[in-house]
């Protein structure tokens, strides 16, 4: 069973042809599978791990590394509040407490309706505006307790204008089919960088 | 890192001037040296990668002292290293601290306790207690890797030498970090095993008890186990290994590095079939055909077992005569039967082969290569079985000479290999048609005709198919004996000790020492007395003169024809036919089951000696645990039974066979037993001499199939229906049943679908089997692997047909 739809599997191929090294596509190429399903699931991880020819263990360990992959379905909102230092100093912990009662869910969980996701978060580099959250990626500023309850009415009620989770950007990278550097040709494959060399002293 | 140089340089270390490779990381230097910097990450084998910060040392390079982890850092000439520096202690007992922040202390209950180098290393280099009072890290308790391996996740350290070794020695990168920072553990992806058939070294590379093999979780302490150092002779490989056996009972192997042959790496099946040796299905006394029922076999006592063995041989006169088998002894064994047929029955009807190899005069004559010739040629050119399947190591020492850019692999076979991946080319080819590729290539101007023209070679050289006979082979041979005169060989023959059953003379035409039978040394005629006129039969022409009735007495030497020999219906005839069949084996296996006396053989650990592997090295084995019941070693039941027959085989230990051995034997002279048992045989002693002239067939063409029928292509794996194997409980699930692969083309000419059961009609037998589709399978082949549970090839394979073929017919 495929797990990209057609259109996405085309996409897939062409992301492939962007490296000289097809592995180089993973990162990528979990993206496409976010942006697809909303979070990623281990048929996206095994046909990732075809398609640029590892196994999906090594898919798993990247794609497990990175917080922002999701390996469980999410929210159609994902809120993490900064727990950081300036956050932190100027009310993070109350305003968790107070998202947290006021969503029913314990940080890291998801709303039975499938609405909201809230996380804690390291540092969103707004110390400035501290206490900070992002809906989605995108940053609320100095959030009062208040104002967290309004934004949650209002991204409950209306059709707010934030891209669906796994979407991170509107703007798809697009690279001109002139500058793929495409897979190297078996024959030119120079020896790795020497700092790449292994060496078990067998000669 | 570059590779190291011969050129040298000078370190200090701990005020002691040393003397250091350029290029190696400063920790080797040390080793060297004698210096020991402790380290949890860091393995002379692997790439290394500073994961653990254990080998932190003041590094001076003229910029004062400063603390660098000894296995990343390069020596230089004129630097200057302190191991015990107050600043390298405080760092040492702060890489403890922290590395013990989430291990548990559970050492008492752990199976690495006594052994371990987070406890010894805690003991010699930690700060003796801990300011962390933080919970830490739980998980579920072991949860299974694999069928064979064990994962404690609380109990890892992150040093990466399993994952590195999944993915950097072994290919298979099964296993990964995954999460990150203080959630970070190694895992598999969810049901995706970590089914290398290398998984056992993970084991016994972690430098803590969060990796353990299931044949030996819970078996025994560190602390009571015995070990002796001796081979491993599951295939023909002789990787060094370490015995370890705990109350009279085998409990565990770990390999032993030996730069000339596994570098300390083990194959599964060689690692944990020690567990047969153990079983309580061994053959532990004499039986004898029950007279009143001939389905039963009886128990007896030795003495009239051999009688009734000793009188089956006389009756039946030299000529009649004839013994299959002996891969499974030591030299020691295998001369003193070789002694036994030559000069006490009269007989060259000796063969130790089972029909899938090469003619003996053959392997014996060609130039020799070894394992370390391999891993440093221009080309190293594999024509045989698959080895990744058949010997395991060889494809590990390859696969790493290959990647590391020492050598350059190049296949030549009809079906995809283990090699395929690191192959600098995959010729493929109709079955038995591998001379034709390769005289085709060396005439084109490919470059790759130039580097074999020019360069050094090596050819790993064997049977690519137990569906073929030894012809394909022995053409393709004399192409590279033509055209490629430097090319020296490396036979990938099949089975335990069988090189040196051949040395010793298990083989038709052979005497012991690498000597035709026409011209014996006189130390040998004088020895034994003289040695039969005229070459005898090998094991295809003793099962097919038993079958015709010519044969009276066959006597079965460890080798079990019914399962082993490519023509299960020929053996079948021939032991059913044979007047007397008499066993000697470990085990009650099929042949056994239909012999008329079987007697009990002494097993793997439970005899001394010595083994030769398919370089020609020859390597001790050592005894660690006594025979079950009344079980003899085989050069005993060959001195009993001459005994029987009036005569004296002059031999009273393995020490005096082996004397004799390298008084009689021309290649072994100067192989004295001082050498063999001094250190000089930890890495196994050389032996290359040969007195047997090279003489190849001219090149022939393989019959072309018919357009109706598939070339039967067959290998074995590495999980098959093996002895030792089935009667390991932890292995035996592990062989898959046969499955016949085909390209999905093909089935879809014949209209039938994967996974459908099929009618296999070949000249030999006509046979359901399950037919998958496989798209790496050549066109107008078919490839069924050999000897898997509940059947294989062999029942398919005509013996003296060069191919095979088969027709696929739906039910």
């Amino acid at each position: 069973m495929k797990f990209f739809t057609d259109e996405n599997s085309e996409l897939a191929q062409e992301i492939i042809e962007r490296y000289p090294k097809s592995r180089s596509a993973m990162i990528p190429l979990l993206h496409l599978a976010q942006e697809q399903e909303g979070w990623i699931t281990d048929e996206a991880m095994a046909e990732i791990a075809e398609l640029v020819g590892t196994t999906s263990a090594e898919v798993l360990g990247t794609c497990s590394f990175y917080e922002m992959f999701k390996r469980k379905p999410v929210g159609k909102y994902v809120i993490n509040i900064c727990t950081t230092m300036s956050c932190a100093l100027m009310g993070a912990g109350d305003l968790m407490k107070h998202a947290e009662s006021r969503l029913g869910v314990k940080s890291g969980g998801s709303t039975s309706d499938g609405m909201f996701t809230l996380e804690g978060a390291e540092c969103q580099a707004a110390c400035t505006e501290a206490p900070c959250l992002q809906v989605n990626y995108r940053h609320q500023y100095r959030v009062t307790a208040d104002q967290f309850d309004q934004l949650i009415e209002e991204l409950a009620s209306s059709d707010h204008d934030v891209p669906r989770h796994g979407v991170l950007s509107r703007i798809r990278q697009h690279i001109p089919e002139d500058r793929f550097v495409r897979p190297t040709p078996p024959d030119e494959v120079v020896s790795a960088p020497i700092w790449m060399v292994t060496d078990g002293g067998e000669k | 890192m570059s590779e190291p140089t011969p050129s040298e340089i000078t370190v200090t270390i701990n005020g002691t001037q040393v003397e250091a490779l350029a290029g190696e990381m400063l920790i080797a230097a040390a080793d060297r040296a004698g210096v020991h910097i402790p380290r949890f990450c860091y393995h002379e084998r692997m790439s290394p990668v500073g994961m653990c910060r254990m080998c932190l040392v003041d590094i001076d390079t003229g910029r004062g002292p400063m603390l660098q982890p000894s296995c990343m850092v390069p020596v230089s000439d004129g630097m200057s290293v302190d191991t015990e520096s107050e600043d390298t202690k405080r760092a040492q007992e702060g890489i403890l601290e922290f590395l013990l922040v989430n291990h548990p202390l559970d050492c008492p209950v752990c199976d690495k306790g006594g052994e371990c180098p987070l406890q010894d290393q805690t003991m010699a280099y930690g700060p003796g207690e801990s300011r962390f009072v933080e919970e830490k890290r739980h998980y579920e308790k072991p949860i299974p890797i694999s069928d064979l391996v064990h994962l404690d996740r609380e109990r890892c350290i992150l040093c990466d030498r399993c994952t590195r070794f999944a993915d950097e020695v072994a290919g298979d990168p099964l296993i990964h970090f995954t999460e990150r920072g203080n959630a970070t553990q190694v895992l598999t992806f969810p049901d995706e095993p970590f089914s290398s058939y290398f998984s056992g070294n993970t084991v016994q590379i972690c430098p803590v008890g969060a990796l353990t093999a299931a044949p030996y979780r819970f078996k025994a302490r560190p602390w009571d186990l015995e070990q002796v150092e001796s081979t491993c002779t599951t295939c023909s490989m002789g990787c060094r290994v370490a015995v370890q056996s705990s109350r009279n009972e085998l409990v565990r192997y770990l390999g032993v590095d030996v730069e000339s042959v596994n570098h300390g790496w083990l194959c599964d099946k060689g690692r944990f079939n020690f567990e047969s040796v153990n079983s309580e299905q061994r053959l532990t006394t004499p039986l004898i055909r029950d007279t009143n029922d001939q389905r039963q076999l009886l128990g007896i006592d030795w003495g009239s077992a051999l009688a009734v063995a000793a009188e089956a041989i006389q009756q039946a006169g030299p000529e009649r005569v004839g013994i299959i088998g002996g891969s499974r002894l030591t030299n020691e064994d295998a001369y003193a039967w070789s002694k036994f047929a030559g000069a006490v029955v009269g007989t060259d009807n000796v063969d130790a082969q089972l029909g899938d190899g090469l003619p003996a005069e053959v392997v014996l004559a060609l130039p020799p290569a070894t394992i370390a010739d391999a891993c440093s040629a221009d080309t190293v050119l594999v024509v045989g079985p698959d080895i990744k399947e058949e010997l395991a190591i060889l494809h590990l020492r390859l696969r790493g000479a290959a990647n590391k850019g020492r050598t350059n692999v190049v296949e030549i076979g009809p079906n995809p290999t283990g090699c395929e991946p690191y192959a600098q080319r995959s010729i493929r080819c109709a079955p038995g048609e591998t001379a034709k590729a390769l005289s085709e290539l060396l005439a084109s101007d490919d470059p790759l005709a130039r580097q074999l023209g020019e360069g050094t070679v090596v050819v790993v050289f064997g049977r690519a198919s137990m569906a073929e006979s030894a012809d394909p082979a022995l053409s393709l041979a004399a192409v590279i004996r033509t055209e490629l005169p430097h090319a020296t060989f490396l036979p990938a023959l099949r089975r335990g000790n069988v090189r040196g059953a051949l040395d010793m003379g298990l083989a038709p035409g052979i005497l012991p020492g690498r000597t035709d039978i026409q011209q014996p040394s006189q130390a040998l005629l004088q020895t034994w007395g003289g040695v039969p006129a005229a070459k005898g039969l090998d094991t295809t022409g003793m099962l097919h003169a038993a079958a015709s009735g010519e044969l009276d007495t066959l006597i079965l030497l460890g080798a079990d024809p019914l399962s082993d020999f490519p023509d299960h219906n020929l053996a079948a005839e021939a032991i059913q036919k044979a007047k007397t069949v008499i066993a000697i084996d470990n085990f009650v296996t099929d042949s056994v089951a239909q012999a008329d006396v079987a007697l009990p053989a002494t097993a793997y650990g439970e005899q001394g000696g010595t083994t030769t592997n398919i370089e020609g090295r020859v390597s001790r084995l050592t005894q660690k645990i006594t025979p079950p019941g009344s079980a003899r070693d085989d050069w005993m039941i060959a001195t009993e039974l001459a005994w029987r027959l009036g005569s004296d085989l002059g031999l009273s230990s393995k020490q005096d066979i082996w004397r004799e051995i390298e008084r009689v034997a021309p290649s072994h002279a100067g192989v004295t037993l001082e050498r063999v048992e001094s250190s000089e045989a930890h890495e196994g002693i050389l032996v290359q001499e040969t007195s047997i002239e090279l003489n190849l067939p001219s090149p022939e063409t393989p019959p072309v199939a018919d357009g109706y029928g598939l070339r039967l292509v067959s290998g074995r794996k590495l999980w098959d229906a093996a002895t030792a194997t089935v009667h390991s409980p932890s292995l035996q699930a592990l062989a898959q049943a046969p499955a016949l692969k085909v390209h999905p083309n093909d089935l879809q000419r014949l209209g039938i679908l994967s996974g459908d059961d099929v009618r296999v009609i070949s000249t030999r037998s006509t046979e359901t089997v399950t037919v998958i589709a496989d798209e790496n399978i050549r066109r107008g082949t078919a490839m069924l692997p050999f000897n898997q549970p509940g059947g294989g090839a062999n029942r398919f394979i005509d013996a003296d047909a060069a191919v095979n073929d088969i027709r696929i017919e739906t039910l």
